[in-house]
């Protein structure tokens, strides 16, 4: 058996399988499938300050390969996590963390301050991508100084670990997540979903009540591993990648492309066992190759 | 006003889902539109109930990426069979009614709530099913026939070609069709036929297209009649996590895979 530990910033899982926020619900749902304290990070639902409804209905669109989502960060809020929610789910045997998305900087702060007084929630991710919300989420995301202000304002609240998610969105990742870098970001995960859009030709309307949405799903892969590549050569901090991961040889891609952890999203959807099958296929690979340890592969692309 | 009120919320009961391989014992292509899919399992099926439904994995379908949730159809306990109603609409469900004797297909079931059993024997029941949403009907009938009740039926569809599994329904309570082209029962939509206005009910199960299901609502506010809907709003997972599926109601956005596909119409915000 390989060794599977890997460190983001002073987190450490025990192997680099990660869920994606708003794929996993907080893993309580896949509780009649799973072991879930065998994945190396749950990343729960966006959280936001105040209660949010999330977009109308109809929130999703099946495209080629993938899907398209509109939810728009439907949650409870903040304070019935740490209440309600927080409870139930602080006893799984493994990092739990909590994607933290808002509409203004001050509602990040807030909500990162509740984040941080809960012992057993190891990190937030802080969601400055979503791009199924009107105001805030990607807003901070596809500027340097938007990214720049947030991060610096949610470190200061903040003491452990703070990934921060890039939206692919943009015109140059890397220079986002150097941004991110230089304001105290422990990591940068990316990437979030791709804006897109799909159209019912009978009756001429969009499929999504909110017009566009975000692209996920095994249609995405490359252009998340190309970005993945990009970042993981920008900056110092490790890179948590994601972006269409189906199975372990997806998975391995993304960390020979510079990812020290990955995360499973749309696949959690079609097999809600998956996350444990990529940790498998990851460990016999490096078994298979005689590697010692997945930080062996790391960035280990030849070119 | 009534002395004692009625509990009209759905209970949600957690059972255990289950990941299985089940092995296609008989598709039957029941005429162009449809097939019935007969399903079995080498170990004993979960428990089921009425209105719940499965997702079922399609492979070979290269515009297919999610499962696709289906209904349960009907238990067969004594061939420990499981029956799914397919329509064929995209090339999902078309290459599910493709599958082969003895193939298998990855299905994750039990999923959903379900309809709630009436409380009262003598309570006169009406379910109202149309096209593919005949499918829970049959799986309900049967349970409600087995506890003693005796079911009304009243199906309705296209044209007699598209009225399926009358045989099987006629087992389990009495039989009403309506087709669009009176080929066969009374001429016109569910909701025009004459069982509605010589006949009085205490409660009504319906699922079908969503236009019928509103009139179906309709006629059961009007003439303040319990009603229980079944929704079939797109979704990506069917266990809750997707958020995707969601319908507006009295408690804000919930998820119709999980807090459904069952709703009194009561918790509904349809204007009707």
């Amino acid at each position: 058996m390989a060794d599977l530990n890997v460190n983001i910033g002073d987190l450490r899982l025990k192997n680099p399988v990660m869920t994606a926020s708003g794929t996993f619900g907080y893993g309580e749902e896949f509780e009649d499938f799973i072991d879930v304290s065998r994945i190396g990070g749950i990343i729960v639902k966006g959280t936001t300050l105040h209660k949010r409804e999330g977009n109308p209905y109809p929130r999703m669109a099946e495209t080629p390969a993938g899907m398209l989502n509109a939810v728009g960060l439907q949650n409870k809020g903040v304070h019935y996590f740490a209440d309600h929610i927080y409870p139930r789910i602080k006893h799984i045997d493994t990092n739990i963390i909590v994607n933290v998305s808002g509409s203004a900087i001050e509602d990040y702060v807030e909500t990162a301050q509740i984040i941080n007084s809960l012992d057993n929630i190891s990190a937030i991710e802080l969601n400055i991508s979503c791009p199924n919300v009107k105001e805030g989420g990607m807003a901070f995301g596809v500027t340097t100084t938007g990214a720049a202000s947030v991060v610096n304002a949610v470190r200061k609240a903040y003491d452990k670990t703070l990934i921060v998610k890039l939206s692919p969105n943009v015109t140059d990742i890397a220079e986002i997540a150097r941004a991110v870098e230089a304001n105290g970001a422990d990591s940068v995960s990316l990437i979030n979903t791709l804006l897109g859009m799909a159209i019912d030709v009978e009756r001429r309307k969009p499929l999504l009540s909110t017009v566009t949405g975000g692209l996920s799903g095994p249609a995405v892969k490359p252009v998340a591993l190309r970005m993945v590549w990009q970042v993981a050569k920008a900056v110092k901090i490790p890179v948590i990648g994601m972006g269409g991961i189906m199975d372990w040889k997806d998975a391995i891609e993304f960390i020979l492309a510079g990812a020290s952890a990955i995360q499973i999203g749309t696949a959690n959807f079609i097999d809600p066992t998956v996350c444990v099958k990529v940790e498998d296929g990851i460990n016999n690979y490096l078994n298979k190759h005689k590697y010692q340890s997945i930080t062996d592969i790391i960035g280990a692309l030849e070119i | 006003m009534q002395g004692k009120s009625r509990i009209n919320t759905l209970l949600f009961i957690h059972m255990k889902k289950y990941i299985l391989d089940l092995v296609v014992s008989e598709n039957i292509q029941l005429n162009d539109n449809y097939v019935l899919l007969k399903m079995t399992a080498p170990t004993e099926l979960p428990d089921m109930l009425p209105g719940q439904f499965a997702e079922l994995e399609v492979e070979g379908s290269s515009k297919t990426f999610l499962r696709r949730p289906i209904s349960i159809n009907f238990i067969d306990k004594d061939n420990n069979e499981v029956w799914f109603l397919i329509q064929l609409v995209g090339d999902g469900t078309r290459h599910l009614a493709a599958v082969k004797r003895g193939q298998t297909i990855n299905v994750i079931l039990p999923l959903g709530n379900s309809f709630t059993m009436p409380e009262n024997a003598s309570e006169r029941l009406l379910l109202v099913g149309g096209g593919v949403g005949t499918a829970p009907m049959l799986f309900l009938g049967e349970q409600l026939s087995k506890k003693g009740f005796t079911p009304n039926f009243l199906l309705g569809a296209r044209s007699q070609n598209d009225l399926l599994q009358l045989n099987e329904f006629t087992q389990y309570g009495n039989v009403f069709t309506t087709t669009e082209d009176g080929s066969m029962g009374e001429k016109g939509y569910v909701t025009q036929h004459s069982l509605l206005s010589t006949q009085t009910f205490n409660k009504i199960y319906t699922c079908g297209p969503k236009p019928m299901m509103m009139a179906v609502a309709k006629y059961a506010k009007t003439n303040n009649i319990e009603c229980e809907v079944s929704l079939e709003n797109t979704m990506a997972c069917g266990f809750g996590v997707c958020l995707c599926c969601v319908e507006n109601t009295t408690e804000g956005h919930i998820c119709v895979c999980k807090e459904g596909p069952v709703f009194n119409i009561k918790k509904l915000l349809w204007q009707i």
